[in-house]
């Protein structure tokens, strides 16, 4: 059994609508989509990227309280969540095909030392960085 | 998290973090309350309350924290001339700037300047932009009251807070 990172999850407002962001728009795939009740564990997983799953969850019960999950709808909705990075082999191509299916970019395609950059936000409000690294 | 942001609607939120994303992807350009308020789609009297409770600082300091960050990038990376920096990062003129400047950090740009490359790269490992929103000032206080604070002469004049 390999070693490392499986599984990361994301605070989402509305499991349909990010998978419909990651799968529709980004081009991930669904990993698991698996429901009990109210409760529903949604991964998708980058095509080049097997080894990791992207976790897309709602806050809310039961694992949280309601308090809780409007605390943490708000903080994703700030975008005080963590930044998130993509890697990319063309980061202008990504943005020129991202852009036109309406993903929303809070920064367009930057060159910086020799690697090219933007960034976009999910429709939470988790930002992303794109970054296409210097080989 | 305060108890009041948490108040706030997330839908509300997530349509002012459009307009804080806007000022960061620009924060040289103006941004009057009205073009904030259009792009939140917020009514012009809640737009800069609703911002603050939401961001902890009034909309036109958390420009100004932008600019200055990005200013700050732009003295520490490149070896272009102050004058044109200032003009770049929003400011109408080197004064502006340079008085606006050390109001904030308590240095001059040239200092920055200095400073900065006598700094070693300690922060080479960390992606560019996430490297400039370390050097962003925490400006928890209105620039116009900051400077009233550490005024010698204190003489009561009113200064108009900028921008």
């Amino acid at each position: 059994m390999s070693q490392g990172v499986k599984e990361v999850g994301l605070y989402v407002r509305d499991q349909d609508e990010a998978l419909a962001f990651y799968v529709g728009k980004l081009g991930f795939r669904v990993h698991t989509d698996v429901r009990n009740g109210d409760y529903r564990w949604l991964t998708v997983q980058h095509p080049d990227q097997p080894s990791l799953q992207l976790g897309l969850f709602k806050p809310g019960p039961p694992v949280l309280d309601e308090a809780t999950a409007q605390t943490v709808h708000a903080i994703v909705a700030k975008g005080a969540m963590p930044p998130l990075v993509l890697g990319v082999d063309d980061c202008r191509a990504a943005y020129e095909r991202l852009h036109a299916v309406g993903v929303e970019f809070t920064q367009e395609p930057t060159s910086r030392y020799g690697n090219v950059d933007a960034s976009f936000r999910d429709p939470s409000g988790n930002g992303w960085k794109m970054i296409e690294a210097r080989l | 998290m305060s108890a009041d942001s948490a108040s706030q609607a997330p839908e509300l939120l997530r349509r002012l973090l459009r307009a804080k994303d806007r000022m960061d992807a620009a924060s040289h350009e103006d941004w009057p309350v009205r073009r904030l308020a259009r792009v939140s789609r917020v009514s012009e009297a809640h737009f800069a309350r609703s911002f603050k409770r939401a961001f902890g600082v009034p909309p036109h300091r958390y420009l100004l924290t932008r600019r200055i960050e990005r200013a700050t990038a732009l003295l520490r990376d490149t070896d272009r001339p102050i004058t044109e920096i200032a003009l770049d990062t929003g400011w109408e003129s080197l004064g502006t700037f340079g008085r606006t400047f050390r109001d904030v950090t308590g240095e001059s740009p040239g200092a920055v300047r200095a400073r900065a490359r006598a700094a070693a790269h300690e922060l080479g490992r960390v992606p560019a932009c996430f490297v400039s929103a370390a050097h962003r000032p925490d400006l928890t206080i209105a620039v116009s009251e900051k400077r009233r604070r550490e005024a010698t002469d204190i003489n009561g004049s009113e200064q108009k807070e900028i921008p």
